[in-house]
């Protein structure tokens, strides 16, 4: 087999060196009626084309040829080569977790970069060095407000994305938590007045995305007040922080949390991806994840290691802040990269072009007759639109059309039917959002005149 | 001193400022393609929320980060480089044919939300992943779901619990073994129960008598890694299972050390309930300085109705669909489908090998372990010297009277050219040396790393500080972890002006 490097003669050798005659001996330690006695039922061996072919088959049955307005919490930027190019390093891919300080200060380095270049775009103090991704990060933003807290009722917008909601529902079910939803406003921004019904003085923590799961963005300031006054921690969730280079910060939480995939992270249908939390510097104990911190060696030259362990798995085993242990680490170096590579001016220019793309888009689709856009509060690169009809037909009309045409809301938000959410990056040419625009204006037309012959009829 | 050391020489590396030293304003590493749609003011659109700068933010050119990141990857030891003795880790070759083939059109590009017609190749790799991996424990359905090792487990326990009260029988405690890894404790404390510490008997095993003890109607049930943290088989993996089920609870095995078991013996048929594997591990997806993993959840019919929603399923006709009609599922524990692109490398890993290649892959693990263990044993303390599967652990018994501990003869190994094996795990071995080879590591490469082991073991007795004072040809010195933690500086700030 082509990866095992052992000759015969060299397994012959060793075995010989253990006193044993056959490799079989050394499983005897397994019961004999536990020993597998047949072939496992799995195919190859495969050589490297045959591989290739394999994968090429899946690649086929695949909807790479689309044009796709899809974003909710997963987020198609163009990706630069050097990001490829530097994580494929064998040094970067095929290490561990650097626990040996010495022959780890690369990736030491590129963490902090990673920790400073979150706590930079969220306005925190600090960051960690990541965590498994968005939805896993927002609940391990909820357990550590608990923590710091010592209260135990939690309040989530409505408009946190839906599986982010049902991932903190999972791991909250037996911490004798109540989690209570919040709703939103004829804006899409949340309803600040029902939000104020529902804080108390037992809610540890009160979670809001923004942009929210509509892409609407929310004001801080009203919601940090609400959530302060009663003495609970506000939590900001983002799904899409290229949002961030335009949009001020929310600096008046107490823990931001979010997704950094879009940051030049394959979309790779949901996975991997990269969590990421920050803080402010007196929650620093609390917080989950790995962190690296800056130290001298013995001769005092600079260097980084892992720091604060004591929170961590490893040493405090049940009573850890968290269960976590192998996080993101490769998509946060490729996240790092990204940053990196566009800079201050180049995630602006590219926040605006998602801005601009999206306004378009928005701006043509509700000009096509029996269409609206439900939502007035300024977006960024997503938003809510009202088909002129049926969407699921409108979606097979765009498939037609080699669209993917939005994610349909009703499956989470029974509320909104017919309602879509549309995403709009740098990298839909204004050509496709041209042909999208088109195929709702043919499909809002018969739509149009059907209504027309039914009052016509009355 | 340095003639002992054969298998490497140090080298010049580069030194590199943090990227944000570099920075010029001005500077940029990529270029957008020209806006095609009418141009919108971002601070007229956004208002008040409009903001005006990413403070600090770097400013560098793509030669600036090409550059800085190479200069990075340089002072990494990897797998790549050379053998990775770190226990429980399996650190075995990452073939770069999976990195090529998980970034093909689709596979790397698909929406996770895409229409499921339109994405069959990705579902059907999910569904290819879940077929082998049921045929290489033995289990009987499985979720892709978990991002890792310890979330499989908590997904696992959260399944337990699902079952018990169902049962109307929700008890509080779950045993884990002192062997057990950090992770077990801390993920049972998360699933709402408690965990309670099971001793292990002298030979390093689950302790029967004490099991029987423990086991009441209280116990949810057991979290066992097999082998163990020491590298040992659960000879008695059967009747502990028997225990645990006569008092109604349920078994979980920790997978993380499935290398030495693939294609040679099923958990599904030990009698555990619920597993998890670690596809970072086992199937060769690489580690990447700290993830991403993946860490399946695998489980006997009794947990099937409590795995995560959606399952991937398989239909008659050979499509592949999400089911999220699952009423009695514990719920969700990632957004997506989980670490999609490390199921496409682990299917590439085991369709590369075959059932022959996998049975051989093992019993080259589990003999490297063996051959290492008996060649250095005359040197270090063998604290349970049972057989031996996929890795063994010595303890720095014999160098600690010199003052040398696990840690120091690690950092030493550093200046012989290797990775160190994990240290101070299991918690139950005084100064664990616990090393695992795997089987992607040569007869030369290994017996370069036994030699290494010995010589250390050598310069304990005769020159104890050349070993306490290691490493010391890396470009920095040990580093001052205590004084990391005690005053924490977490991110680059500008100098003040
Ligand atoms: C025995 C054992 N169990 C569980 C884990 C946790 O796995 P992960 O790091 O993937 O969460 C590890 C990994 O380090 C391990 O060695």
């Amino acid at each position: 087999m082509r990866y095992l490097p052992s000759s015969d003669s060299d397994r012959a050798a060793m075995l010989d060196a253990i006193g044993k005659k056959a490799v079989g001996e050394l499983f005897e330690q397994i019961p004999a009626g536990l020993r597998l006695r047949d072939r496992l039922n799995v195919p190859g061996p495969l050589s490297e084309p045959e591989l290739l072919e394999y994968f090429e088959q899946a690649s086929v049955e695949s909807a790479c040829d689309y044009v796709s307005l899809l974003g909710a919490g997963a987020y198609a930027h163009y990706r630069p080569v050097v990001i490829d190019a530097l994580i494929l390093r064998g040094e970067f891919l095929t290490s561990y977790t650097p626990y040996q300080a010495e022959i780890s200060q690369g990736n030491l380095q590129a963490m902090f970069e990673f920790q400073t270049l979150i706590a930079q775009l969220t306005g925190m103090d600090v960051a960690n060095s990541s965590l498994y991704d968005g939805s896993t990060a927002a609940n391990e933003a909820v357990l550590m407000a608990m923590r710091l807290t010592r209260r135990n009722r939690v309040v989530v917008a409505r408009t946190l994305h839906p599986e982010y909601r049902q991932v903190i529902e999972t791991y909250l079910q037996h911490q004798g938590v109540e989690i209570a939803e919040t709703p939103y406003a004829s804006t899409g921004q949340i309803d600040l007045a029902a939000l104020e019904s529902v804080v108390n003085d037992q809610t540890a923590a009160v979670v809001v995305q923004s942009p929210n799961f509509f892409g609407t963005l929310e004001s801080w300031a009203k919601i940090a007040e609400v959530v302060h006054k009663r003495g609970a921690l506000l939590v900001s969730a983002v799904t899409e922080p290229l949002s961030l280079a335009l949009v001020k910060p929310p600096i008046e939480a107490d823990i931001v949390c979010g997704e950094a995939q879009s940051f030049g992270v394959p979309v790779a249908y949901g996975g991997p991806y990269v969590g990421f939390l920050a803080t402010k510097e007196q929650f620093v104990r609390q917080m989950p994840g790995r962190l690296v911190g800056q130290t001298r060696d013995s001769e005092g030259r600079r260097g980084y290691c892992l720091t604060l362990a004591t929170r961590e798995q490893h040493i405090r085993r049940e009573k850890a802040t968290s269960n976590i242990c192998t996080s993101q680490s490769l998509m946060a170096l490729n996240a790092t990269i990204y940053m990196c590579l566009l800079g201050k001016s180049g995630l602006r220019a590219l926040a605006e072009q998602n801005l601009s793309k999206a306004c378009y888009a928005a701006d043509e689709l509700g000009k096509v007759p029996g269409a609206s856009l439900p939502f007035a509060a300024s977006h960024f690169n997503e938003f809510v639109v009202k088909a002129p009809g049926d969407c699921g037909e409108l979606l097979a009309a765009l498939r037609e059309e080699k669209v993917i045409g939005g994610l349909p809301l009703e499956r989470f938000y029974p509320e909104l039917k017919d309602h879509l959410l549309v995403c709009v990056t740098e990298i839909v040419s204004r050509r496709a959002l041209d042909r999208m625009i088109e195929v709702w204006h043919r499909f809002s037309r018969p739509v149009a005149e059907s209504i027309a012959d039914a009052a016509a009829v009355g | 001193m340095t003639n002992r050391i054969k298998n490497a020489t140090p080298h010049m590396t580069r030194n590199e400022d943090l990227i944000f030293e570099r920075s010029k304003p001005g500077k940029t590493g990529a270029e957008l393609r020209p806006l095609d749609v009418p141009a919108r003011s971002a601070e007229r659109t956004l208002g008040d929320l409009y903001r005006r700068d990413i403070e600090g933010f770097p400013e560098i050119s793509e030669l600036d980060v090409m550059r800085h990141f190479t200069r990075l990857s340089t002072w990494n030891y990897s797998i790549d480089a050379g053998v990775y003795p770190l226990g429980s880790c399996t650190m075995k070759y990452n073939p770069r044919l999976n990195e090529t083939v998980a970034r093909f059109a689709g596979l790397g590009t698909d929406h996770p939300y895409t229409p499921e017609q339109l994405s069959q190749g990705c579902l059907k790799v999910l569904a290819d992943t879940q077929r082998a991996l049921l045929e290489i424990t033995g289990m009987d359905a499985i979720s892709l779901q978990p991002a890792a090792g310890a979330q499989g487990e908590l997904t696992g326990l959260l399944m337990i619990r699902a079952c018990l009260r169902e049962r109307g029988d929700a008890r509080r405690f779950i045993l884990v073994p002192d062997s057990a890894h950090g992770t077990n404790p801390a993920s049972v404390t998360i699933s709402g129960y408690e965990a309670l510490p099971l001793k292990s008997d002298s030979r390093g095993c689950v302790d029967l008598a004490e099991l029987e003890r423990l086991m009441s109607t209280e116990v949810a049930g057991l979290m066992l890694t097999n082998p163990n943290t020491l590298g040992i088989f659960e000879q008695d993996i059967q009747k502990i299972c028997e225990i645990v089920h006569i008092k109604g609870g349920l078994v979980y095995m920790d997978g993380a050390n499935m290398n030495a078991l693939v294609g040679v013996a099923q958990p599904g048929r030990f009698g555990i309930d619920v597993m998890h594997l670690n596809l970072h591990k086992t199937f060769s997806t690489p580690h990447g300085g700290g993830g991403p993993g993946s860490g399946p959840v695998a489980v006997k019919r009794v947990l099937e109705p409590y795995l995560p929603a959606p399952t991937v399923e398989e239909q008659p006709d050979g499509s592949v669909r999400l089911n999220y009609d699952r009423p009695r599922s514990v719920g969700r524990v990632r957004a997506f489908y989980g670490n999609f692109g490390m199921a496409v490398r682990a299917l590439a890993y085991i369709l590369a090998y075959g059932p022959e290649g996998l049975r051989q892959a093992t019993e080259d693990a589990v003999l490297n372990a063996n051959y290492v263990k008996e060649r250095i044993r005359e040197c270090y303390d063998l604290p349970y010297d049972a057989p031996s599967m996929h890795e063994c652990v010595f303890s720095d018994k014999r160098q600690e009277s010199r003052g040398v501990r696990t840690g120091d003869i690690a950092k030493r190994l550093i200046d012989y050219g290797f990775h160190p094996y994990t240290t101070s795990f299991p918690l139950i071995v005084h100064g664990a040396l616990m090393i695992e080879p795997t089987e992607s590591a040569g007869k030369v490469e290994l017996d370069a790393l036994i030699d290494a082991l010995r010589s250390i073991a050598q310069e304990a007795q005769e020159s104890p500080e050349l070993v306490q004072t290691a490493p010391h040809t890396t470009r920095v010195s040990r580093l001052d972890e205590v004084g990391a933690a005690r005053k924490p500086v977490l991110r680059w700030k500008p100098a003040a002006p």
